[in-house]
């Protein structure tokens, strides 16, 4: 079974402040980690074919410097990675990265199965992998918490909801997104990171996967971002006073006054 | 401190370092309070390679050496010794197949202990401690193999481990010469497990009896050959003992850094602990000690890399200064601590009860210091 993880690289801190200027992230200073929830993503990939056997390949689209992630990724357990790198690909909004990965994947032909964490934890939309799901035509299963079995072209897993999880099949090929509950991730071992130093990790630009300009980036991006900002936060509290009897009236008091006993 | 490591080296060190911070750190506590053996860790440390450092490649090993071994050593004791006594024993355990099983013995053995079977080496008893040539375990050649009847004592991953190496005397009348090095399975009949000892330290770690009643063991589980029970036991030691230095320095480098840590911060006379003389002397004489003996554990270690044909002595000495250091250190970073120091809720106490098995395991500190007192007059206290 081939399978292709996607991983992207993102700050390694959710306190990142914007420049009101350009309204994007100011990334000096913070060092970049692999989105935690695609380290799931790339467990379960590995998981999945030490089960059933096959491949794994990590794919992320990222400036030039993704490539040590994808290093990474080989240490744990990939047996390949492409970057997925151009110019054009700058201000992806989730539609065109997804158009690029979908282009990548239908390029890589021989995909049984697409893993992606639940969400980024910068951009945190969750929609690059319902996104792909449509634009290969493919399956979708979102929230996915346990593979149960794949077979015969069949896959059946746990979808994590709110009070529990539903069991659902689909076939395959497919696209699956995962949440931290499915598994913990390993550690590199010092044969993958020998393998990982000196794989070699091909880098495709929007000519190598034949992507129009104009559907890549910022240009093939359906949405702009006008403005972002942080939520003001205000404190209103009124301290009631006196002994604990008088207190607790006229909490009921006010609660009644808001309608909300 | 620049100690020229191979890219290699610096890899697995700070892959060690980070298993340490990220698995074991939150653990320990829990693990010692309970006593409890450290299954998951093992396995960790199995997928991360770990155990293949010391195992030459045609079995499945990294054909790493003495050094290789000490950084990871090391590392894992700077968090928790019983976490890193349990890894290095089985390194103890396959040292006697590495150095002195035949093609047989290495190819069924080896590769199992570097996928992260666990191994360990039994030579101690109720009778023999410091002198171990009075053992009493006997092996008798029969038509069908070995027949071994005795008792181990104190032996590290006794119980978890899967393959032993055992010392047996196959001919009573010739005492240390009549000993004999036997590779034993766990789950052989008649090898069974006794009392699990309650320790000072390194509690995490497993220490028990094992008992021998007519354990029949197959003719080609003894290494080398009958009487050579103790030339593999002297030789196996030689090779070890760096490693002990190495969990001495870990011990050591682990109570500096939360003596540091804790005096930067607690606040007494209006500043803080580390700005009082006092402590500042007592902190610059642990780090320097600790330097010291990390100097001398490499020295040996890539001593025993190079290749030398004896290192008796050099290994001794990396044991014996390293254990002394840790016992020195951990004992001043309780102090440096006080009360909170003293305390279970700080690590410091941990390390100073882990620190003290350090100077009596694998050659007491006595018997060493012996051992280098009879080198030294072998080659009349001169240095090349």
């Amino acid at each position: 079974m081939n399978i292709v993880v996607c991983l992207k690289q993102v700050p390694g801190t959710t306190e990142v402040k914007i420049d009101p200027k350009t309204n994007t992230l100011i990334r000096q200073g913070i060092k970049n980690i692999v989105n935690p929830f695609d380290t799931y993503a790339l467990e379960e990939g590995v998981r999945l074919k030490e089960r059933f056997t096959g491949k794994v390949t990590a794919l992320s689209m990222g400036p030039p410097q993704a490539i040590e992630m994808l290093r990474d990724a080989i240490s744990v357990g990939a047996d390949d990675a492409i970057l997925l790198s151009d110019v054009a690909f700058a201000g992806s909004d989730t539609w065109a990265t997804a158009y690029t990965l979908g282009k990548a994947v239908e390029k890589i032909k021989t995909c049984d199965l697409v893993i992606c964490g639940r969400q980024t934890i910068d951009g945190d939309t969750g929609q690059v992998g319902p996104e792909l799901a449509e634009m290969l035509g493919v399956p979708f299963i979102s929230y996915v918490s346990k593979v149960e079995e794949i077979s015969s072209g069949v896959m059946c897993v746990h979808r994590m909801v709110e009070d529990g999880y539903e069991t659902i099949e689909a076939t395959l090929p497919a696209v699956i997104t995962v949440v931290k509950e499915i598994n913990t991730p390993r550690l590199p071992s010092l044969r993958g990171m020998t393998r990982a130093k000196s794989a070699q990790i091909p880098t495709w630009t929007a000519q190598d996967i034949g992507i129009e300009k104009e559907k890549a980036g910022l240009a093939g991006s359906a949405t702009q971002v006008v403005k972002v900002f942080f939520p003001q936060r205000t404190h209103h509290a009124e301290m009631l006073k006196g002994d604990p009897e008088t207190q607790v009236s006229a909490l009921i008091e006010k609660l009644r006054e808001a309608k909300l006993v | 401190m620049e100690y020229f490591l191979t890219e290699q080296q610096k890899t697995l060190k700070s892959l060690a370092r980070r298993i340490a911070e990220e698995r074991v750190l939150p653990v320990r506590a829990e693990l010692d309070e309970k006593e409890e053996f450290p299954h998951a860790i093992m396995k960790d440390l199995a997928d991360s390679d770990l155990f293949r450092i010391i195992i030459p490649e045609k079995y499945d090993g990294l054909g790493g050496g003495s050094l290789d071994l000490c950084l990871v050593v090391e590392e894992l004791s700077r968090v928790c010794s019983a976490i890193a006594v349990s890894y290095a024993a089985t390194a103890l355990g396959a040292y006697a197949i590495l150095l002195y099983g035949s093609e047989e013995q290495k190819k069924k053995y080896l590769p199992q202990i570097a996928g992260g079977k666990l191994a360990a080496f039994g030579l101690t008893e109720p009778t023999a401690g410091s002198d171990a040539s009075n053992i009493k375990t006997t092996a008798q050649k029969t038509a069908e193999g070995y027949v071994l009847n005795g008792t181990k004592q104190f032996i590290t991953n006794g119980g978890e481990a899967d393959i032993y190496t055992i010392i047996a005397l196959t001919d009573k009348t010739k005492g240390a010469r009549g000993a004999s090095a036997f590779i034993v399975e766990k789950g052989t009949p008649g090898f069974t497990f006794g009392k699990k000892e309650k320790k000072m330290g390194i509690r995490a770690s497993s220490t028990r009896e094992l008992i021998f009643r007519n354990c029949l063991v197959p003719a080609e589980n003894l290494v080398s050959r009958e009487g050579m029970g103790f030339i593999i036991v002297m030789r196996v030691l030689d090779y070890s003992r760096p490693g002990i230095g190495a969990q001495a320095v870990g011990i050591a480098q682990g109570a500096l850094e939360a003596a540091v840590d804790y005096t930067r911060q607690r606040i007494q006379f209006g500043r803080p602990l580390i700005s009082l003389p006092v402590v500042q002397y007592k902190l610059a004489e642990m780090a320097l000690q600790t330097e010291a003996a990390r100097a001398l554990v490499y020295a040996v270690a890539k001593t025993v890399d190079s290749g030398a044909k004896s290192f008796t002595e050099e290994a001794a000495m990396a044991k014996v200064f390293a254990s002394d250091v840790a016992m020195k250190v951990t004992t001043d970073a309780v102090q440096a601590c006080g009360g909170a120091g003293y305390m279970r809720d700080y690590p410091v106490e941990k390390m100073m009860r882990d620190a003290k098995i350090t100077q009596i395991y694998e050659g007491s500190n006595e018997v060493l210091r012996n051992a280098i007192a009879i080198e030294l007059r072998k080659r009349k206290g001169k240095r090349e």
